[in-house]
């Protein structure tokens, strides 16, 4: 059995997943951006 | 009741895309990685009774220091003891245990602040959360190499990235929570483990419920998998147990040990390091910052690295992480001497993001030498190594820089010979991956077993 290529209704399934946890991710890594420019300022 | 754990049930229908197993795994990643941004925790709890300053009875740093040690201690242990378990449950069994022991250990934590017993604490963040960290970070590892067959190194990479990204969401998260729970008489430690316990709680087990595992006969669409085995790549399995007697468990057990050694000795003192070394150039505040780079520099390596082993082969990645690490600790005592910073933070960063790379490469590279059956059972023994370089690294920066310091070196001068003895761990590393070789066709599993399912796979001692 082969997958998919182009697996069907899975694309709000992976955008959200994604942004589950991707969002937190993101805001962590800026706010470490952030502290680490005002260290440097 | 909990059969919508089984294995069994986890098994995707056609169609599922392989691309929501990475959000899973990084659900349980993105929580346990939190052990990392502990120390945020440390401080608080010195004052719980004296809220401005310590007061007699409070708890001390050193004794607070032993919840980490415990928790680390405890990964190691239940990684390796339950590693079977997890392969054999299959990985939302797991997850969704690993989720009540780490969100279960932060509400038992939060008790013991509450009624200030440390033991409590010990007991809650140590041992329960240190097995939940245990379980989570092997849980995913097998699930992924099954799905990304033909690219392991990358999927368990982005899970791995994900354990190394935590502390960069934990740190403020918890920071802040601490404020609001905060009263001029009160310091929101309890409040903060126990919300934190349950957000981690929920979090993982959206994780668990995503997870799924390729049906047997499943493969990515146009992957062929290779007739024949390719050098260091095995089309075989080892069982578990076996993989302990082939020279190559060690070999990489030592590989893994040696890497982390390196790097976990100047993670925790790079902010000292850069401030001694450059003095009165960089200071505290821009040490912290430069903490943080690094951070971001071990987070984004373990998914680099890891990807590019898919190209260019785990061993030779290794190659690459002694070969360049050697030369990058032997030039942070020349960086120092002419006093160029940029060329000290170039050195850090590479050396950092080779470091986080080594952890995530690690659990492809044992797909190789004993195949998929049971890698994540394998990668849970693995982790003892983890464990023993947690200690002998920063015990032989301290020691030492310690040693120079006490004997009339200069301390800008005082992390030389670190650099050099790290340098030279590395040397030996090098040395150990010069001798992986495939795995003997003795420790194979036989056909039969192989093709069993997993739940059909020997029971303790039948080996």
């Amino acid at each position: 059995m082969a997958d998919d290529p182009k697996p069907q209704g899975y694309g709000i399934k992976l955008a959200l997943a994604w942004s589950f946890v991707g969002i937190p991710l993101a805001w962590g890594i800026v706010q470490t951006l952030i502290n680490a420019l005002k260290a440097f300022q | 009741m909990f059969s919508f754990l089984d294995r069994e049930r986890t098994i995707a229908s056609p169609g599922y895309t392989r691309w929501l197993i990475p959000p899973a795994a990084l659900c349980v990643h993105l929580c346990i990685g939190q052990t990392y941004a502990f120390s945020v925790f440390n401080l608080p709890m010195t004052k719980l009774i004296g809220i401005t300053r310590s007061a007699p009875g409070d708890w001390k740093l050193t004794e607070l220091g032993w919840i980490f040690s415990i928790a680390i201690f405890f990964l190691g242990a239940s990684a390796a003891v339950l590693g079977r378990w997890v392969e054999e449950g299959g990985p939302r069994r797991a997850m969704f245990t690993a989720a009540l022991c780490f969100g279960g250990g932060f509400l038992v934590a939060a008790l013991g602040v509450s009624i200030h017993r440390l033991w409590i604490v010990y007991l809650g963040y140590g041992v329960l959360g240190g097995i939940g960290l245990g379980l989570g970070y092997i849980s995913p590892v097998s699930t992924l190499i099954r799905w990304f067959p033909d690219r392991p190194g990358m999927a368990t990479g982005m899970a791995i990235m994900g354990f190394g990204g935590a502390a960069f969401i934990a740190a403020p998260l918890s920071v802040w929570l601490m404020a609001k729970f905060s009263t001029p008489i009160h310091i929101g430690v309890a409040e903060t483990f126990f919300v934190i316990g349950l957000i981690y709680f929920c979090f993982m087990v959206v994780g668990a419920a995503i997870v799924r595992i390729p049906a047997p006969d499943w493969a990515p669409a146009g992957y062929t998998p290779p007739a024949q085995p390719r050098r260091l790549v095995t089309t075989q399995h080892v069982y578990v147990y076996d993989a302990l007697k082939t020279p190559q468990f060690w070999l990489i057990w030592w590989i893994l040990c040696l890497n982390v050694t390196a790097g976990i000795g100047v993670l925790g003192q790079a902010s000292a390091m850069s401030q001694e070394m450059f003095k009165g150039r960089i200071t505290a505040v821009a040490a912290s910052g430069l903490v943080g780079l690094f951070s971001l520099f071990n987070m984004a390596g373990r998914f680099f690295w890891s990807s590019i082993s898919d190209y260019i082969g785990r061993k030779s990645t290794y190659f690459v992480f002694f070969a360049l690490g050697t030369a990058l600790y032997a030039t942070v005592p020349y960086a120092g001497a002419i006093g160029s910073v940029a060329l000290f933070v170039l050195c850090y960063a590479v050396i950092f993001s080779m470091y986080g790379g080594g952890f995530a490469t690690v659990p492809a590279y044992l797909r190789d030498m004993f195949g998929t059956r049971y890698v994540g059972a394998i990668h849970g023994l693995l982790l003892t190594a983890w464990s023993m370089a947690g200690i002998f690294g920063p015990v032989l920066v301290n020691y030492i820089r310690e040693y120079n310091v006490t004997h009339g070196v200069a301390k800008a001068q005082a992390y030389n010979s670190t650099m050099y003895i790290m340098a030279g761990l590395l040397i030996i590393g090098f040395i150990c991956n010069v001798f992986v070789k495939d795995v003997h066709s003795r420790f194979h599993m036989r056909a039969v077993e192989a093709d069993a399912e997993v739940e059909a796979a020997p029971v303790f001692g039948e080996r």
